[in-house]
């Protein structure tokens, strides 16, 4: 980070943007010049380098085939391993997610390795694809309010010693454990189900991330007023589902 | 190949006869055309009925995530200048409301259909077609539809045997890779606006190179095909390069692209480009889409977008700012429960529009104008958006269900 400038990495939109998770790269992006930030998006196709400088990287979601392929690449570039071990932010969703952890099951119904930068290990759920409005409870050690998100995944990710949970489920499956989690963290890598995109109804999370790429605990206030609509919303129809 | 050499048998006779039955008492009792549970009656009791039906007729199957109602619709009007025509014209695409729409078209000579992307391939084995036309694949409703490339794969495989002849859009690779495992193919470089969802191949995963219009994959050679039909500009080229002006009463390009594949389908059945294309201007509105209609003494022009691509086609058609846009959003079951794909389209287009937003997920849209730094307003109702627009024609953009209920307010 320098400066007033925030480097936004967006990771392999050719593969990994299927479920409008691109969103969460708009509303940090936005919530960033309303704090009177220099944004730099850098959106990184699957053929290219992932730049190492970036102080955000987001990863989405995909399909199947697109996750196997994106973990090939991003372990044969190294790049985003090599960013965080200088302390770059990494925020993840779904596929994205299963991808930073040990393995996952990949299209073909093999294990697959992935990045290791989330200790958790993802596999194939056996019960019903969850699919649904989600509420629940961050991991208050964050400081954040209530999660909210819509979750469609077949996986199932179990977390390892070193990987937080993100967050506690009250409504909705979450990592589809049976333990109630939804999503893993450690110091400055996340990984979640959630889709919406998560950012648009939660974006203290945003804000999150942009406060640990500054090192600053606040940040000047911005007009929350329709994302607080939505997620009141939300979290009423996540408490009453169809 | 059409007429009745074949009789239907006294079981499939019953079938359509207690389907029509199914049918009127819907319709009586207020719940629709009927034309789906109609179809549904028949199938129950002769469930060959549809490969029966189908046997006296010259099928065409439309499929596509986008322009299938639509490009049904315009070849229907082209191949009416060679014979009877029966079309399920209302867009019930999926098996029974098939069923039903070819059983009120005994005397027909075509059968023009559309299907349902998740049907074609069951469909394309049942009826026999004799031409498949393929539009476009793109992301749609992702909650519950399958993965679209792997509906690319499934259309493949469903494709290989047939022996229709694929009348297929050379513009989308996902297309490309469907309808390229097909003995007969004719392509129409038709175009394609959206293009999120193909660059990775579909053929081996390698990143997608796209110059220009041209496009093939930079590892295994899977490339666009030379077409034979091409849609430039207003005009439409065909295969001994002539090219024949486009003037449909519908709007945008996607229409023109639309017209296009239909006037290749219709040449196909002998029916020449310019007499093809001339019957298409009759077609004003499809199923109320493209719709100019006057409700509190003001025009609103209806339209209707259901996922990323179709929003996208969709703001390349509407006027110039400082026209007044109303956006009315919904996610109930048949629109997709899941509201991210708002994220995909690039609102940013409509700078300069005023805009007004409603639906049941309102507040999903007006996060997403947030973020894009637009300026809106939040509306309870159509009534209120009206009020509140500045003068001049109003356009209207809403997904499945709320464009259903527009359409009812304002009495359409």
């Amino acid at each position: 980070m320098s400066d007033n400038s925030l480097r936004l990495v967006w990771i392999y939109p050719d593969l990994l943007s299927t479920y409008g998770d691109q969103g969460n790269a708009l509303v940090v992006e936005r919530r960033a010049r309303q704090r009177g930030l220099d944004v730099q998006r850098l959106d990184v196709r699957s053929d290219q380098q992932i730049p190492t400088s970036g102080d955000i990287y987001l990863i989405g979601g995909g399909e199947d085939r697109p996750q196997r392929l994106a973990a090939e690449r991003l372990i044969r570039d190294g790049g985003l391993s090599r960013a965080v071990s200088n302390g770059a932010i990494v925020f993840s969703v779904c596929a994205g997610y299963q991808i930073l952890g040990h393995e996952f099951i990949n299209d073909l119904g093999e294990q697959q390795q992935g990045l290791g930068l989330l200790d958790v290990v993802s596999t194939r759920g056996e019960a019903e694809r969850c699919v649904g409005d989600v509420l629940a409870d961050i991991d208050p050690r964050l400081g954040l309010p209530p999660l909210t998100g819509f979750e469609n995944h077949q996986g199932v990710t179990h977390l390892g010693q070193t990987a937080r949970p993100f967050a506690k489920v009250r409504f909705g499956k979450g990592n589809g454990v049976g333990d109630g989690y939804e999503g893993a963290w450690n110091d400055t890598v996340f990984g979640t189900y959630m889709h919406g995109p998560v950012m648009a109804r939660n974006p203290h999370i945003a804000d999150l991330l942009i406060k640990l790429a500054l090192d600053v605990n606040a940040l000047p206030p911005a007009d929350d007023r329709w994302y607080e609509a939505l997620r009141q919303e939300r979290i009423a129809a996540a408490t009453q589902p169809a | 190949m059409a007429g009745n050499t074949e009789p239907l048998s006294p079981r499939a006779k019953l079938a359509v006869t207690a389907g029509k039955a199914a049918a009127a008492v819907s319709r009586a009792a207020g719940r629709g055309s009927g034309s789906v549970i109609g179809g549904r009656v028949a199938l129950k009791l002769d469930p060959d009925l549809l490969a029966r039906l189908a046997r006296h007729l010259d099928v065409i199957l439309v499929s596509a995530t986008n322009g299938k109602t639509t490009t049904t619709r315009l070849i229907a009007e082209a191949l009416r200048a060679g014979g009877p025509v029966v079309s399920n014209a209302l867009g019930a695409n999926m098996p029974a409301g098939i069923t039903s729409a070819l059983a009120g078209g005994s005397d027909a000579k075509f059968g023009v259909i559309e299907v349902d992307e998740k049907y074609l391939a069951g469909v394309a084995r049942d009826v026999t077609p004799k031409a498949i036309a393929l539009l476009n694949l793109s992301r749609d409703q992702l909650d519950r539809a399958a993965e679209t490339r792997m509906l690319a794969e499934h259309w493949r495989e469903g494709l290989s045997g047939s022996k229709a002849l694929i009348i297929a859009n050379a513009d989308d690779p996902l297309i490309v890779w469907a309808a390229s495992s097909s003995a007969n193919v004719v392509w129409v470089a038709a175009g394609q606006e959206w293009k999120d969802d193909a660059w990775s191949c579909p053929s081996c995963g390698g990143v997608m190179q796209r110059p220009g219009d041209d496009w093939f994959c930079g590892e295994c050679g899977f490339r666009r095909p030379t077409p034979s039909w091409a849609l430039s500009g207003d005009y439409v080229l065909d295969p001994h390069g002539s090219a024949w002006p486009i003037k449909l009463q519908l709007p945008g390009r996607a229409n023109k692209a639309n017209a296009a594949t239909s006037a290749a389908v219709a040449a196909a059945f002998g029916v020449p480009p310019q007499v093809a294309l001339e019957r298409m201007y009759s077609v004003q509105a499809v199923a109320g889409r493209y719709d100019v209609v006057t409700f509190m003494e003001r025009e609103l022009r209806l339209l209707l977008a259901k996922n990323p691509a179709g929003w996208l086609e969709t703001f390349s058609l509407i006027d110039p700012p400082p026209t007044p846009v109303i956006m009315s959003v919904n996610a109930r079951g048949a629109d997709g429960t899941d509201t991210s794909w708002l994220w995909d389209v690039d609102y940013t287009r409509l700078a300069g529009h005023p805009l007004f937003v409603l639906g049941d997920r309102k507040l999903d849209l007006a996060v997403r104008l947030e973020v894009a730094g637009l300026d809106f307003e939040v509306c309870e109702s159509l009534d209120d958006a009206v009020r509140m627009a500045p003068p001049g024609r109003i356009e209207i953009i809403a997904n499945y269900t709320a464009f259903q209920d527009l359409r009812r307010r304002v009495g359409n």
